[in-house]
């Protein structure tokens, strides 16, 4: 057997227990099984050998696996207790494991509930939105797999005071582990939230992640959204961030990537309305044999709009960075201000590094700047550390740290800052 | 305290000190003057451990240890210090940061407990009046956006801070207006004391009318090729080096 029918055989113990999903489920099958999953000659995949991390034999879950409550616990982010704590175990959401404090303001449900209630109408307009922009086939398969997936509201003018941190349990102890969360996010009007999402391969075996996650933020509305992604080199994740900004509303994304076999983060930006606002920031700190590309896109359809993008990596061992930055200034959008930068620090002789930033620009009252750098660590920096009696390996930990420091300066949340800085200072061994 | 005997450096192909002999006693400032290109800055680097020059001959004794066969922090842990002529920018590092790090790596590697959050922060309270510096400057990141007067100030600072044996000041008073340059050769006089010694490497003898000398050497083509009192920095203020590059070159001629 190989991946496909390994795949197919899932899908087919799928059919027909959705029944407000099922027509979006088979036409992403189709398109699926049309296209299949992308080979390296695919131009958006050309560094990435997804096609390899498939394997014939994965476990798929098709029903609600039993999610142990109690391993919430050994994972949830320090300092983060008192926060709404979603829970998807093995790709499937776990309603009863989630934990929602602030009910009133918030609404989280199952994704096949919501497409048949009162929220029908925004699932039906939303739902499939990036599609557009990945038209490639694990986009699809992923989408044939939605009935597992969540629904996140926001409601109307809801300031939501504590983090919504989305915890992805993979169970990888009986074999490969092959989880795709869907998860749909409705920011309404001048509604505030943070949301948080963080990754954990359990079982210690192989592992892959293949994630949509759909945002619409509405009007004067304010996102925050952290992607942290720490587990182990055997886990793979292909993941779509996927964002459609209304009127004046404001997003800000932080992607921060520490570990994992082969990495794949996609984010969107669709600037579908006047001043709109969009920051993206991302770290990626990789060692051993790690791969990680971070596609970003930043489409601005109207005018007035602003965008901010800064990607920053660090490369040690044979690791490898890829950094793929669209911008698209579609001819409506004057005043544009679009601003993008990536920056690469290679430690080790057998890393790399790969940076294509990617304008595309038909108005022509725009301000749209961007720049790439890859380079080694500043030897004049590092000497006039040692010259102070630091040793070679503080020196070098201090300035990657201080290299780092503006992307983690942007996590305005402190717990989570403070836990990712651990995270950080640990890996760079920087000792007091 | 410090021994250099005939030593020679080169940066690739390229010969710099073609024989340097200098010997500095505790409590004692030396003076290193010469045209430009005679080899100062070299030498400076040389004796703080900059790997882009090559020692190609001689010895450099410092306080009975081979200093050439130290790395650049175990030297300056054994108490040598480099006030750089063109301080680094650090972006995201702050200086009392950074101070603090290199004050506890040298006290771990000299046996002591680390300076807790509140010794270290009077310990720098007391160094910073030493060169009116600004505790917001020094929370900044090192050196960014600073003034050449607010670099070359932080550099005293964290020799003060450091307390070293043997401090090299390599024209510490390029760049320096006459106010920034009092204010640091005060620092640097207060710090004077008969068990430390300083080696200044100036161009123009502006600087050592602050900081006097008790002995100048002239450096040219990589020798010293004259060495005095601090008269002869007077000499060279009023003469020009073309007198000495004269005797020089008539003497090899």
């Amino acid at each position: 057997m190989d991946a496909t029918s390994n795949i197919k055989s899932a899908y087919a113990q799928l059919e027909g227990k959705s029944k407000n999903l099922s027509a979006f489920q088979e036409e992403n099958w189709k398109t699926f099984s049309g296209i299949g999953i992308p080979a390296l000659k695919h131009e958006e995949w050309k560094y990435i050998p997804i096609k390899n991390v498939f394997k014939a034999s994965m476990n798929i879950a098709v029903e609600h696996d039993a999610f142990d409550q109690s391993a919430l616990s050994n994972y949830i982010l320090p300092g983060t207790e008192d926060a709404n704590h979603i829970v998807f175990y093995n790709g499937r959401f776990q309603e009863h494991a989630s934990k929602i404090n602030e009910k009133d303001k918030l609404v989280v449900k199952s994704l096949e509930i919501a497409a048949g209630d009162e929220d029908a109408a925004f699932v039906e307009t939303n739902l499939g939105n990036s599609q557009g922009y990945h038209p490639d086939g694990v986009n699809a398969l992923n989408g044939a797999f939605a009935a597992g997936g969540a629904f996140i509201k926001i409601k109307k003018g809801a300031v939501i005071s504590q983090p919504l941190i989305i915890y992805h349990f993979a169970d990888s102890s009986n074999g490969f582990r092959f989880s795709q969360p869907r998860i749909l996010v409705s920011v309404e009007d001048n509604a505030q939230v943070t949301i948080v999402e963080t990754y954990v391969n359990h079982g210690g075996g192989e592992s892959l992640t293949n994630e949509v996650i759909e945002i619409c933020t509405g009007r004067d509305s304010i996102t925050r959204y952290i992607k942290l992604q720490n587990e182990g080199n055997l886990s793979n994740h292909t993941g779509t961030t996927h964002v459609r900004q209304l009127e004046r509303s404001n997003t800000h994304a932080v992607t921060i990537t520490l570990d994992g076999a082969v990495v794949r983060n996609n984010l969107n930006m669709v600037m579908e309305d006047e001043h709109a606002e969009s920051h993206m920031y991302g770290l990626y700190l990789l060692k051993g044999n790690t791969l990680a590309d971070n596609h970003t896109i930043v489409d601005n359809r109207m005018p007035h709009c602003e965008s901010n993008e800064l990607y920053k990596g660090i490369m040690d061992d044979q690791s490898t960075g890829v950094f793929n930055g669209k911008i698209f200034v579609r001819k409506d959008a004057q005043k544009t201000n679009a601003y993008q930068s990536n920056k690469n620090i290679l430690l080790g002789d057998q890393a790399s590094a790969n940076t294509k930033p990617q304008l595309e620009i038909f108005a022509d009252d725009v301000k749209c700047s961007h720049g790439c750098t890859i380079g080694k660590l500043d030897e004049d920096a590092l000497f006039y550390l040692r010259a102070r009696g630091i040793s070679e390996k503080n020196a070098k930990a201090l300035l990657l740290h201080a290299f780092a420091s503006d992307i983690l300066g942007q996590i305005e949340n402190e717990a989570i800052k403070n836990y990712i800085e651990t995270l950080i200072s640990d890996r760079l061994s920087l000792e007091a | 305290m410090l021994k250099i005997e005939n030593l020679q450096a080169r940066i690739e192909e390229k010969e710099i000190l073609k024989g340097i002999n200098l010997d500095i006693k505790p409590g004692e400032v030396h003076a290193i003057m010469g045209p430009n290109g005679s080899g100062k800055s070299t030498l400076a680097s040389v004796l703080a451990g900059r790997e882009d020059y090559e020692v190609t001959g001689g010895s450099v004794d410092f306080l009975g240890k081979d200093l050439l066969e130290l790395s650049p922090e175990d030297r300056a842990k054994e108490g040598l210090f480099l006030a750089f002529q063109y301080p680094v920018e650090i972006p995201g590092v702050s200086t009392t940061n950074f101070m603090k790090t290199a004050l506890n790596e040298k006290r771990k590697y000299q046996g002591l407990d680390p300076l807790d959050a509140a010794q270290f922060l009077k310990l720098m309270k007391e160094k910073m009046k030493l060169v009116q510096i600004d505790q917001a400057l020094l929370s900044r990141s090192l050196n960014e956006g600073f003034s050449g007067g607010e670099k070359k100030r932080n550099e005293i600072f964290q020799m003060a801070m450091l307390e070293p044996k043997l401090a090299i000041l390599d024209e510490t008073d390029s760049g320096l207006d006459i106010d920034a340059l009092r204010i640091v050769a005060n620092g640097v006089n207060q710090l004077r004391s008969k068990d430390n010694a300083f080696l200044v490497v100036t161009h123009y003898q502006r600087l050592l009318e602050y900081i006097v000398p008790d002995y100048v050497h002239v450096l040219y083509k990589g020798r010293i090729v004259k060495s005095g009192t601090k008269e002869l920095a007077l000499e060279l203020e009023e003469r020009g080096y073309d007198f000495i590059k004269e005797e020089v070159d008539q003497a090899i001629a």
